[in-house]
Formats: structure tokens, C-alpha cells, sequence
């Protein structure tokens, strides 16, 4: 049976946005609880297995973060959301919480684009890998390709080299003129661009390519060559492991689920971090993806708002990290080539094994999942969803609940049902 | 690696793993790429890390559908790959 818990505040995510909106609510005398689905703070962006390992500003939010009397349920994920309610799911049980406000700090996930051998094992994401090295993964004399497209790009192979990968390739999928762009653009962050230096001084000897991307995996059970193409010429290289994907996009099913507007992509908000649902706000990359600065900044904004607290202050720093975000997008869209990839065999829905040839273009993305089972597994579509998006211009179906596979048991009402 | 070890069973064989890690990790570092089947027979492992692409589903502990990125390993652990194509 589910058990009840109020709070003032209830914050789903806690990587930096979700931390920082935490801090400041609960800074501001509300009773909040963040809940997460991994066992330790700081999001995907500070995952960590030592805290040492980890940048000052980030131990500095998550001490602030202990001390600030917030609860955090780790290990904990949410299947069901409505305004002012949220069904969880963790390790003692499911849970009712009612909140008098909520903010979503759902963060981004990678676009994961198919392509053919892109489901072989050890083809993993760039972030993905990454994020299995900092669980521990060993990886040391490993040859490694990576083929992604953004700023991640640059402290992944960072972290894979100062884990004694042989990094084999570097790919930038957006063209040279973009990045140099991009890079020039810099001058006005001074901060970002030192940092993608020291990232880069750590695989200085291994070739940065930009305008190249990679054009299938092949091997034997797992992958063994990646064929490389930056459009006129192709080439293999032999490999152990892959890094594939394009950029980040903002994780908004949260969002979607308890009716909040989605614009272009992202939870849409006004200047209080409120979305168009009442006492409910997002922050961080969920409203587009503009790295931890803005998430934090936005969390503040967030936290501070459902807390009922004036926040004016921030929102000329808050707009600089939106400014941010729209020059990566710019900047690091995918290129259309990258459709051209799938053939007729590939698969585009891994949790169906839906392949391109058993979809048409027209159908649109409810008729294809009625029809194809695309986007009917147990992700959700949270994979597909960017694909379809990005081969067809599907827009992502509605979610609906359980946003996660829960058992029966999470789902049984809390009080008894009668005759 | 300074890590303590903890002993699982994977697939039956037991393996020495640092305590901590995930179970994707441990199964990587084993030399098991292979995390599951898909529904049309293909092998298929982790991929995003992070829990949202379902790739890595395993047993553990007789619990089906894990998802291996999000649990840390536990001494004594049981995981098993071998529950073949997916329901």
C-alpha cells in the first residue's frame, strides 16, 4: 500500500538545477523533498564516485544542499505526475507525494540517431560511455571512436584518455565553419573556453575532426571497425568500443505528463521559471540545453519562485545562459546527411526491433506506433522519439503512465477499493 | 584500480568485481558484451549509462528486466543474461 508525504516543495531531478532549486526553497523555509533515480546527487553532469574527483562549485552546491534540511529520496523514480502530486517508486516502496508546488529539473538525455550497426554491443552513447567509465568501466588500452557532436565531446574524450583509452578518432558532426563560429563566440565566456582547452590538452595527440561523423559499425556479436565519413571520403578504423551520438536533448516527459506546455522541444517558461501549468516550474536542461551554469541559475530562479520568494536578481544571468543555449543549438543541429545513414534493414526501434523499411514517412508518430509498435517498448520512445523526429519530423507522442515499467504492486490504489 | 572487491555470480560463473560498480560495469569488465537478446534474436548492451534506454535489462537476483546501469553491485549478487528473447 502507498504511503502519503506532504511537502511545500517536491524538485524531480537532482543534478545541478534540481540541487540549486532545492537550496534555494528550502534555504527559504519550505519543506522539500528531491527525488532521483540514481543513489547519488549531482545529476549526470557531476556523476561521480569520489566527491574529490568532482569541480568546487559542484561540492560546494551539494554541501549546501545537505545542509539545507531538504530530504532526498535517492534510487527513486516516478511513474505517475500530476500538478501537486507525484507517484514514486523506490527502494522501500511506492510513495504518494503531495506537494504545494513542483519543479521539474528532468535534465537531458543524448539523441541518439540509428544507423546501421548502431545496436551492436559496445556501441554506446558519447555521455554514455562516459558515464559507465565513471561507474567504473575500465577502458584502459581500449581503442576507442568517438562520434558525437557538441561540447560533451570534449571532457568524454577527456575522461576516456586520462583512463588510458587509445582514443582511435574524434568526430564533430557539424561542419568546420559552424564550430569555428561557435568557438569565436566564445570570447563572452571566457570560463568555457579555458576549460575546453585543458579538455583538449588531454588528447592533444589524437586528432579532433569536425564535419565528420560515422556512417555504420560493423563486427562479429560486437563492434569491431567504425567506417568514418565526412561526406566524400569514408575509412575504417578498428575499434573495441563506440561513443555514437548527436548532442543533448531536453528530457521532457515529466513535463508532458502533468500537461505543461512543450515548446520546440522544451518545457516552455515564463520569467518566474513557471511553466503554463500552475505551481509547477522547470529548470536546467529540460528548458533547453545551456550547460550547469544556467541549470544552476535557473534552479535558483525555480526554488526561489515556488518558495514564494522574489527573484528578479538572476534573471539578467538566467538570460545569458538561455543566449548560451541558443548558439549551441545553432551551432551543433544535426546535418541532414545523417538521415541518409539508416538503410531499409536498419533499426530504428530498438526496444521492437521496428526497422526503417517497415515505417512510412506520412504516417506521422501515433499512427506509426499503432501500426509498427515504434515507440511502444520499454522505453517509451525515449530513444526512437528523437529518431523518428529527426528522419521523419515525427513529432514525440504523448507519454503516459507509468512514464517508467513499475510493478502491479506500485500501482494498487492506496486505499482499499470497495463494492 | 584500489577498490575493495566483492565476489558476484554472473551467469552462474563468479566473478570479482570492485565494490560499487554497476552492474553494466561488471559485466563489461567481464567480457560480456552481450547484456541481453532483442525480440528478433539480436544481442544487445548498454547504451545511454544513465537508465533511459532499457538496453541493459538483466536478472538480478531473480528480479527480470534490471536495468544494469542503475544497480550497484552487491556481494553475493546473482545476475543472469540468459533469460534469451524479451518479453
Amino acid at each position: 500500500m502507498s504511503d502519503h508525504h506532504a511537502v511545500d516543495v517536491a524538485v524531480v531531478g537532482a543534478g545541478p538545477a534540481g540541487l540549486s532549486a532545492a537550496v534555494h526553497a528550502a534555504e527559504s523555509g519550505a519543506r522539500v523533498t528531491v527525488i532521483d533515480q540514481t543513489w547519488h546527487a549531482g545529476g549526470q553532469i557531476w556523476r561521480h564516485r569520489d566527491r574529490a574527483e568532482l569541480p568546487d562549485e559542484a561540492r560546494a552546491l551539494m554541501a549546501r544542499f545537505e545542509a539545507s534540511g531538504a530530504q532526498h529520496l535517492a534510487g527513486t523514480s516516478l511513474f505517475d505526475a500530476r500538478p501537486g502530486h507525484l507517484s514514486v517508486l523506490g527502494p522501500n516502496g511506492s510513495l504518494e507525494l503531495i506537494a504545494g508546488a513542483v519543479v521539474l529539473a528532468t535534465g537531458a538525455r543524448e539523441r541518439f540517431l540509428p544507423f546501421p550497426g548502431w545496436t551492436l554491443p559496445n556501441v554506446f552513447g558519447v555521455g554514455g560511455l562516459q558515464a559507465l567509465v565513471k561507474a567504473g568501466l575500465e577502458v584502459n588500452g581500449k581503442r576507442i571512436v568517438l562520434s558525437g557532436s557538441g561540447p560533451l565531446l570534449f571532457p568524454v574524450a577527456a575522461t576516456l584518455a586520462q583512463h588510458g583509452a587509445q582514443l582511435a578518432a574524434v568526430c564533430e558532426q557539424a561542419p568546420r565553419g559552424r564550430v569555428t563560429r561557435f568557438a569565436a563566440s566564445l570570447w563572452r565566456e571566457p570560463g568555457k573556453l579555458a576549460q575546453a582547452a585543458r579538455y583538449r590538452s588531454t588528447f592533444r595527440h589524437v586528432p579532433f575532426r569536425m564535419g565528420t561523423w560515422i556512417e555504420r559499425a560493423e563486427g562479429e556479436g560486437r563492434v569491431q571497425r567504425a567506417i568514418l565519413t565526412d561526406g566524400t571520403r569514408r575509412w575504417s578504423v578498428d575499434c573495441d568500443m563506440v561513443g555514437a551520438a548527436c548532442g543533448l536533448i531536453p528530457s521532457v516527459e515529466v513535463g508532458m505528463a502533468m500537461g505543461c506546455d512543450i515548446v520546440n522541444g522544451v518545457v516552455a517558461v515564463d520569467a518566474r521559471q513557471q511553466t503554463s501549468v500552475a505551481g509547477v516550474y522547470a529548470a536546467g536542461e529540460c528548458t533547453g540545453v545551456a550547460g550547469e551554469d544556467a541549470a544552476i541559475v535557473e534552479g535558483a530562479i525555480a526554488g526561489l519562485s515556488a518558495a514564494g520568494r522574489p527573484a528578479e536578481a538572476l534573471y539578467a544571468r538566467r538570460d545569458r545562459g538561455r543566449a548560451f543555449a541558443a548558439r549551441l543549438e545553432t551551432a551543433f543541429s544535426p546535418r541532414p546527411e545523417l538521415r541518409d545513414r539508416a538503410d531499409a534493414t536498419t533499426i530504428v526501434c530498438r526496444c521492437e526491433d521496428v526497422r526503417l523499411d517497415e515505417l512510412r514517412a506520412e504516417w506521422g508518430a501515433r499512427q506509426g506506433k499503432l501500426a509498427s509498435r515504434a515507440g511502444m517498448g520499454a522505453c517509451q520512445g525515449r530513444v526512437c522519439g528523437a529518431a523518428l523526429a529527426h528522419l521523419f519530423g515525427w513529432e514525440a507522442p504523448r507519454v503516459r503512465p507509468p512514464l517508467v515499467p513499475v510493478p502491479v504492486s506500485a500501482l494498487r490504489p492506496a486505499e482499499p477499493l470497495r463494492d | 584500480m584500489t577498490d575493495p572487491r566483492i565476489t558476484i555470480r554472473i551467469d552462474g560463473h563468479e566473478h570479482r568485481v570492485p565494490a560499487g560498480a554497476s552492474v553494466a560495469v561488471a559485466l563489461l569488465d567481464a567480457g560480456i558484451p552481450r547484456f541481453r537478446t532483442s525480440v528478433q534474436g539480436e544481442p544487445r548492451g548498454p547504451v545511454c549509462g544513465m537508465g533511459i534506454c532499457f538496453e541493459c535489462r538483466v536478472t538480478i537476483d531473480g528480479h527480470r528486466h534490471q536495468r544494469a546501469c542503475l544497480v550497484p553491485c552487491v556481494d553475493g549478487m546473482a545476475v543472469d543474461t540468459r533469460d534469451g528473447a524479451d518479453v
